[in-house]
């Protein structure tokens, strides 16, 4: 997973590349055999103890997901921890220091 | 011979490894994931899953950033902002995909209503955003042109 945060005038704005397949369950291979859904199924980020980006995701999500937002409150130096958890139980948890301009 | 000794030390390191993520993640994070809003197959089934019966109104104070045409359906970038005061929470429709519901983000204290992502439309069709504030739901609505759908199948 790659995370940007950068602060400026106390806002964060985050952005967020994970790899995953996002397999939506409805495509087929080459033998023309469905491929088994997996996909990320919810996305948080946490700073400081709270929780400050909360989303719910689908299959209508992209391969390779891309997310960005805002948060207040923030400062350079500090830390925000994203985590997801996908449809298989699958999960993974990133720490990144917020950067300056 | 079965498993030699470096496979075996191999998938037990791995194991462990494996283990220490899952438990580094505590349950409590995730909200309870709506399936049944991401598995419903039509708009309206997806938003009554969502939602319930909440009254809807169309609002200009929703700006959906998109290109107009898309020409690969599998990445079509879109950015989603609200002037709507206490607005707790956004939710992303593709109204042609196989389930309309792309997304969904509360808004948190300290988040802004701001979010962008990049999702799959099967063809050319509306994106619809709704933004929950109050008990209430507030629509905007953009079709973007979809040249090579990006469902796959």
């Amino acid at each position: 997973m790659k995370i940007k945060a950068i602060a400026k005038d106390n806002v964060v704005s985050v952005k967020i590349l994970i790899q995953h397949v996002m397999e939506t369950g409805r495509r087929k291979d080459e033998t023309g055999k469905i491929v088994p859904g997996h996909y990320i199924t919810e996305i948080n980020a946490q700073h400081k103890g709270e929780i400050v980006f909360q989303a719910e995701v689908g299959p209508g999500v992209s391969k390779d997901p891309y997310l960005a937002f805002q948060f207040t409150g923030g400062a350079v130096g500090e830390t925000i921890s994203i985590s997801w958890v996908d449809s298989k139980g699958g999960t993974e948890k990133t720490d990144s220091i917020i950067s300056a301009m | 011979m079965g498993v030699s000794r470096r496979q075996f030390f191999k998938s037990v390191a791995g194991t462990i490894a494996y283990a220490a993520v899952v438990s580094a993640v505590p349950a409590r994070l995730f909200a309870a994931w709506n399936q049944p809003a991401f598995t419903s197959e039509t708009l309206a089934a997806a938003i009554a899953a969502k939602y319930g019966n909440m009254p809807i109104e169309e609002s200009s104070a929703i700006q959906i950033k998109s290109p107009e045409i898309a020409e690969n359906g599998a990445y079509v970038p879109v950015s989603i902002a609200t002037t709507i005061a206490g607005a707790s929470s956004i939710s992303v429709f593709s109204e042609a995909n196989f389930s309309p519901l792309v997304a969904s983000f509360n808004i948190m204290p300290r988040m802004k209503p701001d979010v962008s992502l990049r999702l799959r439309m099967a063809k050319t069709a509306n994106i619809i955003v709704l933004v929950q504030a109050g008990g209430k739901l507030y629509r905007t609505v953009r079709e973007v042109k979809v040249t090579i759908g990006g469902c796959g199948g």
